[in-house]
This record gives C-alpha cells, sequence and structure tokens, in this order.
C-alpha cells in the first residue's frame, strides 16, 4: 500500500483516494467466484421461471401476459433489483460481493441498468466468454458491462473483531524498535488470543534474543512489550 | 500519543458516527435528511484514520477505522431517495434533450433502418414471390392469415377473444423491449450487432408491409399498425442510435482511451435506451388493447396520425432549456 512496486502489481487490491485525501481500498473479485455467484443466481432464476410457469398457466390469456411480463422483469431486472436495493444479487451475497461505482460509492440504478443490460454482450458468444475475455484483459475483473457502467464488483469486507491486548504490567523494549517493528509487536499481542500455545511460544521464540530465554515467559515478555508500545508506563 | 489514549479520546465521536451510519443503511430509497454533524465526524474520523495509519497503531484499529471511512463515504457521496420524481422528469425533459443532443446517431439509424425498409417494401410490393427470400413459407403464410380482410380479429392468430389481447401484450413486452435492450448491448461489438439489427429489422418490417399491401389487404394492415407504429418504430430506431454510440466509442475513441470513451458514450446513451424501453412499453399497450379494436378505420388513422404528430412535438419541444432555444433561433 505505501510501497507501490510488486505488490501493486500483483495484488487485487485497488485503491481509491476520496475528496477527503484518503486511499480507500477495494478489493476486486476475481471470475471463478463471480462465476460462482452467477451459478447460485441463475438456479434461483430458472426455480422462479419454473414456479411462474406453473402458476399462470392456468390461468388463460391474463395469465400468459403476467408470466411473460414477469419473465421479462426476470431476465432484465433481476439484478438491477437487488443491486440497487442492497448492492448484490443473493448470488453475490453468498459469495460475499458487492457491486459499487469505481468510486467506491453504492451502485446507482443508472449503472446497475447499464451493466446489467450489456450482459447480452457479455454471454456471447456463449456462456459469457466475451465478458471473461474482457475480464481477464483489464486490472479490475471488468466485463464489458462494467467497463461501460464504470462499476466494480469487490469483496464486502466482513466484520472484524477485535481482540485486546492480554493485560500485563508493560515494560520498555530492551532496544529501540522501529514503527514497523513496533506494529509487529502489537499485531503478536492481538491475535494471540486466535493462536494455540504452541504456535505462540514457537513464534516468540524468534525474538528470544530481546526477550526472556525461556519461550513460555517469551511469550508474556512480548505482551508486555505491546502493552508499554500501546498504553504507556502506568 | 499512545494508542490507548487516542482510542480514549475519540471513541464517541467513532460511535455515534457508527449510529447514524446504521440507521442510514437501512433503507436507501426513504429520504432521509442527512444528520447535520455526519459531514463533520466524517471528515474527523477521516483524520483519524490517517493519524493512525501514519502512528502504525495496531493494524486492526487501522482497519476498523478503514471501514468507518468507506462507509461514511458511501453514504456522503450518494444521491438518496426521490426516484419518482426523478422518473418524471427523465419523460419530461431529459429523455427529449438526450435526443436532440444524439440527433446525428438517430439520423444513422434511421437510414440503417429506413432504407431497407422502403427498398424491401417497394420489391415485394411488386413481386409477390420475393418475400419469400426474406422470411419463412411459414411466417408469410401467417403474417397474410393475420391480416386477412374477413379475419374478425386483426392482427391475431390465437383464438379470437379477449384474453388473447392481454396474453399478447405479455408478448409484446418480452419481446420488443428485449429485442430493443439487445439492440444498444450488442453495439458494443463495435457497432456490427446494432447496424445488423437496424438492417434486419428494417428488411422484414418493409417486406412484410410491401407483401401484404400488394395483396391488397390495405384497410387491415395499415389500419392495424396505425396505432403503434410511431411509437414502436421510432423506438427501434432510438434503441439502435444508442448502440451506435457504443460502437462509435469502440471504433473511434476520439481523444479519449477506449475505455473512457466507452464509459462516457455509455452514460449518454443510457437515457436513450431507457426512453425507447418506455416507448416500446406503451407501444406493447397500444398495439395489444388499441390496435386490434373494430372501430372504423377513419378513427384508427386518425388515432395513428396524431400519434405521430404529439410524439414529433414531444421530441422537438419537450424540455427545451432557455440555452437550447437561444441556440436553436
Amino acid at each position: 500500500m505505501e510501497r507501490p512496486g510488486f505488490s501493486e502489481l500483483t495484488d487485487t487490491v485497488r485503491t481509491h483516494e476520496t475528496p477527503e485525501g484518503i486511499r480507500l481500498q477495494l478489493r476486486m473479485a476475481g471470475p471463478v467466484v463471480r462465476a460462482c455467484a452467477w451459478a447460485i443466481d441463475a438456479l434461483i432464476r430458472i426455480v422462479l421461471y419454473g414456479l411462474i410457469g406453473a402458476m399462470f398457466s392456468f390461468f388463460g390469456g391474463v395469465g400468459t401476459a403476467v408470466m411473460l411480463i414477469l419473465f421479462f422483469l426476470l431476465e432484465w431486472f433481476y439484478p438491477v433489483a437487488f443491486e440497487v436495493t442492497s448492492g448484490a444479487t443473493p448470488g453475490k451475497k453468498a459469495m460475499g460481493l458487492v457491486v459499487i461505482h469505481d468510486n467506491g460509492t453504492p451502485i446507482s440504478f443508472a449503472a446497475s441498468f447499464a451493466r446489467n443490460l450489456l450482459r447480452a454482450a457479455d454471454f456471447l458468444p456463449f456462456l459469457y466468454a466475451a465478458g471473461l475475455l474482457s475480464m481477464l484483459m483489464n486490472r479490475d475483473f471488468k466485463r464489458l458491462g462494467d467497463l461501460a457502467a464504470g462499476t466494480l464488483v469487490v469483496y464486502k469486507e466482513l466484520p472484524i473483531e477485535r481482540h485486546p491486548i492480554p493485560e500485563v504490567d508493560p515494560v520498555r523494549p530492551p532496544l529501540e524498535l522501529n514503527v514497523d517493528e513496533q506494529r509487529e509487536l502489537i499485531r503478536f499481542a492481538e491475535r494471540s488470543e486466535q493462536l494455540t500455545t504452541d504456535r505462540q511460544m514457537e513464534l516468540a521464540s524468534q525474538l528470544s534474543s530481546i526477550t526472556a530465554t525461556d519461550p513460555g515467559s517469551g511469550v508474556r515478555r512480548i505482551w508486555a512489550f505491546a502493552n508499554w508500545l500501546t498504553r504507556g508506563r502506568q | 500519543m499512545k494508542q490507548e489514549l487516542f482510542e480514549q479520546r475519540h471513541q464517541s465521536l467513532w460511535n455515534e458516527l457508527t449510529e447514524q451510519l446504521d440507521t442510514l443503511e437501512k433503507s436507501r430509497f426513504r429520504r432521509q435528511e442527512l444528520p447535520a454533524n455526519l459531514p463533520e465526524l466524517y471528515r474527523q474520523t477521516c483524520n483519524h484514520y490517517a493519524l493512525a495509519r501514519g502512528r502504525r497503531y495496531s493494524p486492526n484499529l487501522v482497519e476498523q477505522l478503514h471501514r468507518l471511512v468507506l462507509r461514511g463515504h458511501q453514504q456522503l457521496y450518494t444521491r438518496r431517495g426521490g426516484w419518482i420524481w426523478r422518473l418524471i422528469s427523465f419523460i419530461a425533459a431529459d429523455f427529449p434533450q438526450a435526443l436532440r443532443r444524439q440527433i446525428n446517431y438517430f439520423l444513422v439509424a434511421l437510414v440503417l433502418f429506413l432504407l431497407p425498409g422502403v427498398l424491401l417494401g417497394v420489391f415485394c410490393y411488386l413481386d409477390q414471390n420475393l418475400i419469400y427470400s426474406v422470411i419463412s413459407d411459414g411466417e408469410v403464410s401467417n403474417m397474410a392469415e393475420m391480416y386477412r380482410p374477413d379475419n374478425a380479429r386483426t392482427g391475431r392468430t390465437l383464438e379470437r377473444s379477449d384474453e388473447s389481447d392481454f396474453a399478447m401484450f405479455g408478448f409484446y413486452i418480452y419481446n420488443n423491449i428485449g429485442i430493443g435492450f439487445r439492440t444498444f448491448a450488442m453495439g458494443i461489438l463495435a457497432g456490427v450487432g446494432t447496424v445488423f439489427t437496424l438492417i434486419y429489422n428494417g428488411v422484414v418490417i418493409g417486406a412484410v408491409a410491401g407483401y401484404l399491401t400488394g395483396l391488397g389487404y390495405v384497410s387491415t394492415f395499415w389500419s392495424f399498425v396505425s396505432g403503434h407504429s410511431s411509437l414502436e418504430l421510432t423506438a427501434i430506431v432510438i434503441c439502435g442510435a444508442s448502440g451506435l454510440m457504443l460502437g462509435r466509442a469502440v471504433i473511434a475513441p476520439g481523444p479519449y482511451s477506449r475505455l473512457d470513451a466507452i464509459r462516457l458514450q455509455a452514460k449518454q446513451a443510457l437515457p436513450l435506451v431507457m426512453g425507447g424501453g418506455l416507448m416500446l412499453l406503451a407501444a406493447a399497450f397500444i398495439e395489444a388493447f388499441w390496435s386490434a379494436n373494430s372501430l372504423p378505420n377513419e378513427v384508427k388513422y386518425l388515432f395513428g396520425i396524431a400519434l405521430w404528430i404529439l410524439m414529433i412535438c414531444y421530441f422537438v419541444f419537450a424540455g427545451r432549456s432557455k440555452e437550447e432555444r437561444r441556440h436553436g433561433s
């Protein structure tokens, strides 16, 4: 992020700078996960087609009319309705994806409509071959519809749980640490709860030169450093 | 400043912002007043996020603030509610304005549609066998059956009941609007798909009209199509124009990169497709519930001509801004 270069080229994280000068980070969704989302949606739609077809075939001309109108809506507006109201179709939601404008804002009706109209072209000549080709040819995995509408399909951020740093008496680290090193110590302390005791000790033993020699107390020692770094002397 | 102190000092502000965002995210459609201090809270949180990153606070805290900033950005820079009003202003002004701006594309699409239509119309009128080179034998006899002067309900091959009006309404929506939308979408294939659709529709419609006129089914065929002809034919050409705009961006992006050109053109073309879709919806309504009625032909012709005039006036005059007027005179 701070260091452009290799990670910028290979990573699927894109940044967008807001008017406030903040760089938002967006994680692009690739073809495979989007194909899965599409398959789920396709399944839902097939079931709906079946249900509608079965229900309205008994109501004569009016039934046929309602059926065909619903088919029309299902074909063109199924994704639009979901994307505009909640940002993602049920399939995308299941895969943890969401559609947004390429400036990071929620998708508008016009953009959603445009990207879904162009599905007709993306589908050509069979099963989204044109869309796949387009996705592989640009950095943001945009199919033709996304190109025209200026939209992105990104991973929805999962809610994060914050684990508090285990409370022990703060101890000043024995040597001057730079900010990245400080951050690593804090990160280790925060993650400790999710690690097994063995793994904690294994990781802590890497730092045996600045902690105690005994791995068990090494873990506590790092917690103490982290406490000192986040809270200071008390 | 140590991280813990930083968190203690600003936690209440972040909580307030989180609460506001929670309520705002619940519904995008209700028109809600943005809380007066939302922008301020948001900008302060942006500041905190930048500080937290700069000071290398714990990655978890930075991530938490990043989420908050992302959500705030999404809520602050989005358009909320008022979609009924936007739809009305789209029909009253935006759509005809968009068409006037893109009149060149419209004219090209018109030529692509009209020229083959008129040519094939004349040829099929003169040579009754030519129609078989355009559409299949079955379709020809279907057409002839539909418009036979002794057919009680013109334009229908289904069982001749009122119920079939409804069924046809559904069919026209499903089929015609779908074709209109596809005409736009295929434009991204360098315009080839759109040009093909326009010419193909021109050929078929012209050929059928010429053939049926040649057979002498004038009173049934022309009285049937007169009602919805204005909206339907114009909508096909408008959808074609929108597709041509996309195609133009692919072939000749001008001063932009190809991707930017596609995005810009799509944005400008979108009102045309949406308007075209609405016109086809209205046309489907007329075609299903009016065109097959048994009123005297004079009434039907008059209705058709009136709609043509109204529609042309709509596109010429609706939503004229002062600027446009000054420019025009």
